[in-house]
């Protein structure tokens, strides 16, 4: 056999090409007429054609050898492309591929010698070629050399040539002209000279490109690591010491960090690598269902670390061709429904907070919740009862679980359920996450986001005091990774105790208005608590799928770029640890996994989202318009609520600001007079109750107060305590049974009090009028 | 002509245990540690090999001892896995010692069920007991636990 190392790089090469040459196949059945994109092909295949010539591989030759030649009429206009002839070069693309695999496995051609192809290419180009075969064809070209050289002359003798589709099981014929056999004879001798070099045609830009190793890489990739650890231990030592060390360890670390971004960016490949190959598939999907489908693809260029690019392969494929069998429905289907008979797919890749989402959207039938309840009760998947429980989002991913499936029949694409829990494993492999999201009759989205890249990260040096088994206090550190961070939040001395409240046991902080619920690291990794109560609190705001919750730590050092390395087989069942880093101590810091620590604490907990599901499900049904409501006791432990929509602040006012100005009861706030309503004097007509409330003898009480929006202006509602923020749609009603309440609904579950705020200024004769405060704001909106 | 084998033995309390040479990357000094929060107790952190970070794992704890007295620092014998190297912590390093494989016992049967997991037979020597640790089964158990 030929040298190995030129054969193995014949094999990489020709893939590449057949890869790009799939694409460009497809591309080139939508806009017939593109020159360049016929010439690339043209040398796509040339390129196969002549390198196979110089390793003896002959099989491989002639295939290519007949289809360039079709190839060739069609550059030189002496045919038409029909999606007969592209189907026919991508078969040929296919078999060429097959014989690649095999000479890659051992080093030979294989059996298979393609006679059957080799004869209905020939009669494919015969067809054309020949005048014999004129007659079948209405309008067919008058000579038969074919010569690729003298292009403008084969062009300018045929002025109007325009051939009809051939069927592809003509009888077989002989194998093309002498003439056109020379030419490419000539070129084959052209390419033995560099076989090697073949690939530079193609493209002036592969001139300055090498091939690397990927172990290389990552042996780099590691190694830049390293430096950046070592680069970091030297910066903390010279900035403790003031010495010509330091102008040199600035430089080193310039020097570094520009290293670092070259060795990332070597293993980044555009996304496009992996969907070049869509496009084929979705077309062959499409033409052997019967369909019509349109591919989309935005964002080709976003970039991704290699290993990544790998891992997402199958799982894309997995779900394009789930698209195309089972979502996209048949032309006739769609135009009942009264869509595009032509569907469409659509890909979407971009970058969004440190990570890259891909986008993977159909216009189809969409999943059916019901189907798929169905499908995974009768295949013994769920038992009824849980299935009740589920809500919708949970429902559409059960997709994901093995064995289901809701195609009502197998196909050879697909539909025997395995896919898309392979699509979700392998997802989550490499730390991303699927989302399923569907309307029936309209499409299915399924949304993948996956991390940049998976060895350097910037993140977030967190500190925990704990108590050492000697008793000492020591700090330990840990990272959480920058990509989940969404704020930080520091609580000083009286605030800190003050904003923090509980609910039964769960710590919430109400920030801007919403409760955030909190999680104590400490709490949740179990670690012992050193010494007395913080009067500072931080908490590190972050997200975790859609959930927001606040973490607190005891100590929020500084961001740096972190090398994540893996953790050892004993720790891999900690779903709260992403793995470990060195810091610039030497010493090594855990890195939090937000996604497992949320699932640990609760914040990511599915039953509660379920209960809520379930007591909603029945008006979900009957309408979509649901509200959100401020829940909030009010005078004798009243349920009442306000639209959120209305509520601006919620508050916390000590009674000492609370003064008098005339009869009404007003807080200074935020540079305004607020004029506070006494619930229990708008509702329960008490007039006499007000002054003698408990709460306004005791300077030390708090007032909790829910501050309104009304015409432009704030008003504060003086409540007993915040209960709940709740959607609901608030479908039954009762008439009001006193003034100030709009009327009585059932809310979670609850018969709750509506206020009508409008009707409470008015009954205790709040004016804003005769607040000369807002009289210029007043005047204001009267002009 | 029996086999020779070569072992790097070490001590926990009283007991003489060894791990096969070849199986053994480096032996090194007490190394500052970081506690892994929620990990099973057999492991007792995390530590800084030259830019790699290896779990260690206490050996004591793994054979059901007693916690070495406090101030007492473990020694560290870093053994290779097909998970890449786990240092193993251990009170005290001993010499190289080679055996042959007449001198070879499997371990009694009324040594402690845990041990005995462990513990995968016994070299006789000059007046004391070699116990040839089961590496794999020693790792594994941290690994059951967590």
């Amino acid at each position: 056999m030929q040298d190995d190392e030129a054969v193995r790089e014949f094999l990489i090469e020709s893939n590449e090409n057949l890869a790009k040459l799939d694409r460009e196949l497809v591309e080139l059945e939508q806009q017939p007429g593109d020159e360049k994109l016929i010439a690339s092909i043209f040398r796509t295949i040339h390129t196969i054609k002549g390198t196979s010539g110089f390793f003896g591989f002959s099989i491989l030759g002639s295939i290519t050898h007949i289809a360039e030649n079709i190839l060739s009429q069609v550059r030189d206009k002496q045919r038409e492309l029909t999606p007969e002839i592209v189907s026919l070069i991508l078969e040929t693309v296919d078999a060429v591929k097959a014989v690649l695999t095999a000479i890659e496995s051992n080093g030979a051609e294989g059996q298979d010698v393609y006679q059957e192809l080799r004869e209905r290419l020939t009669a494919v180009h015969k067809a054309c070629g020949s005048l014999a075969s004129a007659a079948a064809a209405s309008a067919s070209p008058a000579s038969q050399p074919v010569n690729p050289v003298s292009k403008d002359a084969a062009a300018l003798s045929q002025a109007t040539v325009s051939s009809q589709p051939v069927p592809a099981n003509r009888p077989p014929a002989e194998v093309s002209s002498a003439a056109s056999e020379t030419t490419t004879n000539n070129e084959i001798a052209h390419k033995e000279q560099e076989p090697a070099a073949s690939a530079s045609r193609t493209s002036a830009l592969s001139d300055s490109t090498i091939r690397v190793d990927v172990t290389l890489l990552d042996k780099l990739m590691n190694l830049v690591g390293e430096l950046v650890l070592a680069r970091n231990q030297i910066l903390q030592v010279v900035a403790s010491q003031d010495s010509a060390l330091t102008t040199t360890s600035q430089r080193l670390n310039l020097i570094t960090t520009e290293l670092q971004e070259s060795v990332m960016k070597t293993r980044m490949q555009p996304i496009g690598v992996v969907w070049d190959k869509l496009p084929r598939v979705v077309r062959d999907l499409a033409s052997s269902c019967g369909k019509k489908i349109q591919i989309e693809m935005d964002g080709a260029e976003t970039e991704l670390d290699k290993t990544i690019i790998e891992a997402i392969k199958d799982p894309l494929t997995h779900i394009v061709r789930n698209s195309c069998d089972h979502g996209i429905e048949m032309p006739d289907v769609r135009a009942q429904r009264g869509k595009n008979p032509q569907g469409r797919l659509s890909l979407r890749a971009f970058h969004e907070g440190g990570h890259v989402i891909i986008e993977i959207s159909d216009d189809g039938a969409g999943i059916d919740a019901e189907k798929i309840k169905a499908k995974a009760l009768s295949k013994g998947l769920i038992r009824a009862e849980q299935l009740a429980h589920l809500s919708e989002r949970e429902v559409m991913n059960l997709v994901f679980l093995p064995a289901l499936s809701t195609a009502e029949t197998v196909t050879s694409i697909s539909g025997r359920g395995v896919g898309m829990d392979v699509v979700k494993t392998n997802v989550e492999k490499i730390g991303g996450s699927v989302d399923l999201s569907s309307a029936v009759g309209e499409g299915t989205t399924i949304r993948i986001k996956i991390p940049l890249t998976l060895a350097i990260i910037p993140g977030l040096v967190v500190t925990l005091r704990a108590a050492q088994a000697d008793g000492a206090a020591a700090k330990e550190r840990f990272v959480i990774p920058q990509g989940s961070l969404l704020e930080l939040i520091r609580l000083e001395g009286e605030a800190a105790r003050r904003q923090i409240e509980n609910i039964h046991g769960t710590p919430v902080y109400r920030r801007r208005g919403k409760l955030l619920p909190l999680v104590y690291l400490n709490r949740v990794l179990q670690v012992t608590e050193q010494g007395e109560q913080a009067d500072v609190v931080n908490i590190v705001v972050l997200q975790a799928e859609n959930h927001q919750f606040g973490l607190v730590v005891d100590g929020i050092s500084d961001t740096q770029e972190i090398v994540v390395k893996p953790l050892g087989q004993q720790l891999k069942g900690l779903n709260c640890y992403a793995g470990a880093s060195i810091m610039g101590d030497g010493r090594i810091a855990l890195i939090l996994d937000v996604l497992g620590l949320a699932q640990r604490a609760g914040v990511i907990n599915e039953i509660r989202d379920r209960s809520m599901a379930e007591q909603t499900e029945e008006l979900k049904k009957t309408t979509t318009d649901k509200k959100t409501f401020l829940v909030f006791a009010g005078p004798s432990e009243a349920r009442m609520a306000v639209p959120l929509d209305r509520v601006a602040r919620l508050e916390e006012l000590p009674v000492s600001q609370i003064e008098q100005a005339g009869t009404q009861w007003v807080a200074q706030y935020r540079g305004e007079i607020l004029p506070l309503i006494d619930l229990e004097l708008a509702v329960e007509e008490k007039r006499e109750r007000r002054r003698a409330r408990e709460v306004f003898s005791e300077d030390s009480a708090r007032l909790q107060v829910v501050v309104c929006n009304q015409d432009g202006h704030r008003v504060g509602l003086m409540v007993e305590r915040i209960v709940d923020i709740v959607e609901d749609a608030a479908e039954l009603k009762y008439p009001a049974s006193r003034p100030g309440i709009l009327y009585s609904a059932v809310i979670n579950g609850q018969v709750t009090e509506l206020i009508d705020i409008p009707a409470i200024l008015q009954s205790t004769g709040i004016s804003f009028m005769n607040q000369p405060q807002n009289e210029m704001n007043l005047a204001k909106a009267t002009n | 002509m029996a086999n020779s084998l070569q072992f790097c033995s070490f001590y926990l309390d009283h007991l003489l245990l060894g791990v096969e040479i070849q199986s053994v990357q480096e032996v090194i000094r007490h190394l500052p540690m970081t506690r892994v929060p929620l990990a099973s107790n057999v492991v007792s952190g995390l530590i800084n090999l030259r830019g790699q970070i290896v779990t260690a794992v206490d050996l004591r704890r793994c054979l059901g001892m007693p916690d070495r007295a406090t101030g007492q620092l473990p020694m560290n014998v870093v053994v290779r896995t097909a998970d890449g190297p786990v240092s193993l912590l251990v009170d005290d390093i001993g010499d190289v010692i080679e055996v042959t494989d007449e001198s070879y016992e499997p371990a009694p049967q009324n040594m402690s069920r845990q041990q005995k997991e462990m513990v995968q037979g016994v070299y006789k020597l000059d007046g004391r007991l070699l116990l040839v640790l089961n590496t794999e089964r020693s790792l594994a158990t941290g690994l059951e636990v967590a």
